[in-house]
Order: structure tokens, then sequence, then C-alpha cells
């Protein structure tokens, strides 16, 4: 057995490492960084919830759920999806609980693709969905987003990127890793564009309680998803889950939620690949969705504050940033000191030891930015800002 | 609704005008007479820090008593429970539903003081029916922060 690496599928291997990983590499390790480069809330998971997580153990509620997951989860989710999205989802056939939104993601790409089918989505973004598209043997249509236009999509760029072989639009508002928003009048157009186009549109709403309001930190802005369009609901694939707003990260809990024919689709790969998702995470996903929002709120809220200091941080030290809508990072433009989004990423640690992740990890139109997550305590914030003023000083 | 900026200060009294301009995108003198004319109309009633008794030394005892009082014609119980606050070993006092009327929070050096301003000063009062008082032996969280709070989790430094 010499050649191991000829023995791994052609497929798999034509798919490059995360662009993240030499970073982390980099990092890992190092106890004097001040770390802007995660991608996860800085908060546990409320007390509320874990306790609920702690009550299923403790009453020996530890066998398989339902394939689409408890039933009374459902309900929660389809009561809650229909207060926060506007569409009504019946729990017994529409609804899927799933391990994270990764793992629904990667199933309605199974689900929906033949090989070679076209799926479109807007770059800078979250790094596993063009590997998750490949995987399924789909081919990835990348569709620039713009400074200029604080990364937002451009209906027209949707537009030119359709071709016969185009199944999927993919959607993520509040967008990882630039915090962008989508106006309404642009996903109305994409609305209508996969409309006319007869296609499918999975829409990751991961971020969607995590919005901001640009002068008043108290009031949560309204979110308009994509699935709220005419013609949409039975067309849209909505991905969502429990881990930025309720800080349930490590909980690995998700869902879909689609017409009854996509969720069974879906749910063929999820019964013979995972079976169900924890039901340790699943009752306390029932916890925090009947319990959670004035704790989603008083996080939100801490988010909000954090996100005014570092704009006003970074307009203090001359960096460039937009205010983004959503999620909890903010993308700056980084390209005035006439370095590669990774030289500077690399040389902040090197320098100033401060994490900060190039923007080019989330796509080449990330170049010229980099991504600074905001969800970490506020003195760290402010002496990160320290360190990046003194570090672009450098730079001259 | 409460100010979000109040709000803010009572977590954190020591934020300055300037920290908090940052946070809330307003102008940090604006900030600065807002604070005065809460500080003037006694909206913001005073600043302190909130220390762990044990780590901090502290040898004193506090009791929470019970008290059971005859309301009054005119105020009910407003003249005598304001009467009961100003003593300065009284660091709390409210009034309550259910079987009695006043919690009063007591601090003092020792035991024996405690029980000397029950018995000399809070029994002996017109108006107070009876005393129970209870005293407290370990605090687990004081004014919104546990002792001995949670281990930080170990999240990686850097996750897409």
């Amino acid at each position: 057995m010499n050649n191991l690496a000829s023995k791994i599928s052609r497929q798999l291997q034509q798919i490059p490492k995360s662009g993240i990983r030499d970073f982390f590499e980099l990092v890992q390790g190092r106890d004097d960084v001040i770390s802007l480069g995660v991608g996860e809330p800085d908060f546990s998971a409320p007390w509320h919830i874990r306790e609920a997580a702690i009550y299923c153990l403790e009453s020996g509620n530890t066998a398989y759920t339902s394939n689409l997951g408890l039933l009374s989860l459902r309900e929660e989710i389809s009561h809650y999806v229909a207060q926060y999205f506007g569409p009504v989802y019946d729990p017994k056939t529409e609804i899927l609980v799933t391990v994270g939104v990764s793992e629904a993601l990667d199933l309605a790409f199974r689900a929906l693709l033949n090989p070679g089918d076209e799926v479109i989505y807007h770059e800078p973004c979250y790094v596993s969905y063009s590997p998750s598209i490949v995987m399924a043997y789909g081919k990835p249509v990348t569709v620039h987003t713009r400074l200029e236009d604080n990364f937002a999509l451009r209906a027209s760029d949707v537009a030119a990127a359709i071709t016969e072989r185009t199944r999927v639009i993919v959607l993520n508002f509040p967008t990882n890793p630039t915090g962008a928003i989508e106006p309404v009048e642009e996903l109305e157009k994409i609305a209508k564009l996969a409309v006319e186009h007869d296609l499918i549109v999975i829409t990751d709403e991961i971020y969607s309680e995590l919005i901001y309001d640009d002068s008043d930190p108290s009031k949560v802005p309204s979110h308009t998803s994509i699935v709220s369009f005419p013609g949409m609901r039975e067309r849209t694939i909505l991905l969502h889950g429990f881990s930025k707003a309720y800080a349930m990260t490590g909980f690995r809990l998700g869902y879909a939620c689609a017409p009854n024919i996509l969720t069974d689709a879906m749910m063929k790969v999820h019964q013979y690949s995972m079976l169900c998702a924890s039901i340790i995470a699943q009752k306390a996903g029932i916890e925090a969705l009947r319990n959670g929002a004035a704790e989603v709120e008083k996080m939100r809220h801490e988010y909000a504050l954090r996100r005014n200091l570092m704009l006003d941080g970074f307009a203090r030290i001359g960096i460039p940033c937009f205010p983004p809508g959503g999620a909890f990072y903010l993308f700056p433009d980084i390209s005035k000191f006439g370095l590669s989004s990774k030289e500077f990423a690399f040389g902040l640690l090197e320098k100033e030891s401060v994490a900060v992740v190039p923007g080019t990890a989330f796509g080449v139109s990330g170049e010229g930015c980099v991504r600074a997550c905001y969800a970490t305590g506020r003195a760290e914030l402010e002496e990160a800002l320290v360190r990046i003023e003194r570090f672009v000083g450098t730079l001259g | 609704m409460i100010d979000p900026i109040l709000e803010e200060l009572q977590r954190n009294s020591r934020s300055t005008p300037e920290e908090l301009a940052k946070l809330f995108h307003q102008d940090a003198a604006a900030i600065a007479a807002k604070i005065q004319g809460w500080e003037a109309d006694g909206t913001i009633l005073g600043y302190h820090a909130v220390v762990d008794p044990e780590r901090a030394g502290h040898t004193g005892v506090v009791a929470f008593i019970e008290v059971k009082l005859t309301p009054e014609r005119e105020g009910g119980f407003d003249r005598i429970a304001r009467r009961i606050s100003k003593f300065s070993q009284v660091t709390s006092c409210y009034l309550m539903s259910g079987g009695y009327d006043l919690v009063v929070v007591v601090e003092d050096v020792n035991l024996r003081a405690v029980a000397q301003f029950i018995a000399e000063k809070l029994s002996t009062l017109e108006g107070v029916l009876s005393t129970s008082t209870h005293f407290q032996l370990k605090v687990y969280k004081q004014s919104r922060f546990t002792i001995q709070g949670e281990s930080q989790s170990g999240r990686l430094p850097v996750v897409p």
C-alpha cells in the first residue's frame, strides 16, 4: 500500500483544503493572541437551554428520535418560522431536523443535483458552499458581490449567471463573512428570476436574528427572507438553526423547511447517513424556541454595541468599513495599505498577535478585505483596535 | 421603556460618556448631560462595586428580617418603612406580598450587633408587630454576578 493518496476518490481530490486551515495552524498554540477570527458567539448557550439538555440526560432520554426529529420540536419550529419568516410549514411533513445547517445544506444539494447541474451562489461566502456542491456532483457557479454595493447581491449578476443547467440559487443574508444584508428590492428581483427560470432557492438564514439598526442598538430591524415573496414558498428550502442566535454551536442543531417532496428527498439521505440529530440537542432546541427570545435579544443587543464600538474604532484608525446590517462580522477594506488580505492578516498576527481572517478565505472577491468577528468581549475588542492601529501605523 | 444607556450603566456603572458614545454612536457631551440629569433627579441613586464578600475579607453578618406591621390609616406602610430604612445598618428594605410585610436587609459587624438592632430599634418601633430573622450563610450570586463564574468556553481561535 504505497500510494494511499491514489486511493482517495478523484472527486474529493479535486477539492482544495479550506484556506482557513493554514491560518488556524498558525494561530493554534499561541496564547497571546486576541482572536477576531472566530465564527461563533463568545457566550455560552443560555443556562435555561443547557438546563433542559441536562434534564434530558437526567430523565434517561437517550434514544434515537424520529428521523425527522422530535415532533414537539418540529411543532415549535413551525410556529417560530411562521412568526419570523411568514410561511407556515406542516410540522408532520415539511420540516426536517438536522445536525446543524451544514448537514441540511449537504442534504439539499444531494437531494437536488444531477452530475453537472449548476448551483449559483454569492461570494465572499461561507467556506463550505462550493465544496458541498462539488461533493454532490454539482457545478458551483460563483456570482461576486462587490464592496461598492456593501456586498449585497445584484439580481442582474444572478440573471447573467443563469444557464440551461442552473438548478439552484443559494442565498445567505446576513452573510458570513461580510455581514451584508440584501435590499428587499433586489431580493424581490431574484425571486422573480427563480420563478421565471423555475429554479430552487436554498436560503441559509442562520444569522437572521442578528440584525442591527444603524442609529439605535436597541431597535431590532425587520428581516425579509426570499421565501416570503409570491411563488417562492413552493420552490424554497429554508435552512436555519440554533448555533448563532442562541449561542448553541456545539449542540449541532439545524433544520430545513420546504415543500414535502423536497424534505422527503432530503430525509432519504439523512436517514441513511445521519439517522437523526442528537436527542439532547433537540430537547435543548425546544427550550430555546419556547423560552429563548429574551436571551437572544440580550445577546443581539450586546453585539449591536460591539459593532458600534468596532465601527467607531476602524473609523478612528482610518480603515474604511461599511456598516454591515447583520451577523457578527465586520469586513473592513484594507486595500489602501498595499498588502493582500492574506499578507495583512499574517502581518497583523505576526507583529501584534491579533487574528483576523483574510477575505480571500471566503472567495477571491474577498481580496482587499479581512473578516473581523466582534463576538468577543469589549475589553478585548478595545485592545485589538489599539494593536491594529499600531500595526497599520507601521505600514505608512 | 428604560433608556438603553441607563440599562448599560446598570450593568457597568464605570462606563464613561466617551465609552458610551462609541457604543451607542451618540454625542459624548449629550450622554454626559443625560447622566447628570439622572443623578440630579434621583433616577441614578448611586454607584458601587459588586464584590465577592469572601474574597473581600468581609467578616460582618447579613440578616434578612421579615417584619410584620400594622398599616396606618393614612400612608399604609410607607411612613414606618421609610423610618426603618433610615437606619444605617439597613442596606435594603422592600414591601412584600405574602405572609409578612417588609423584608429588611441588615448588615452589621457581628451577630450581637444585629440582635441588638432588632431588639432595641426595630421591634420597639410603633407599628412593628413581629420580626423573624434569617442570617445569610453564603453568597452564590450577587447583583447579577455569579460568584465563581463559569470557565470560559474553549472556543477555537479561528473558525469559518
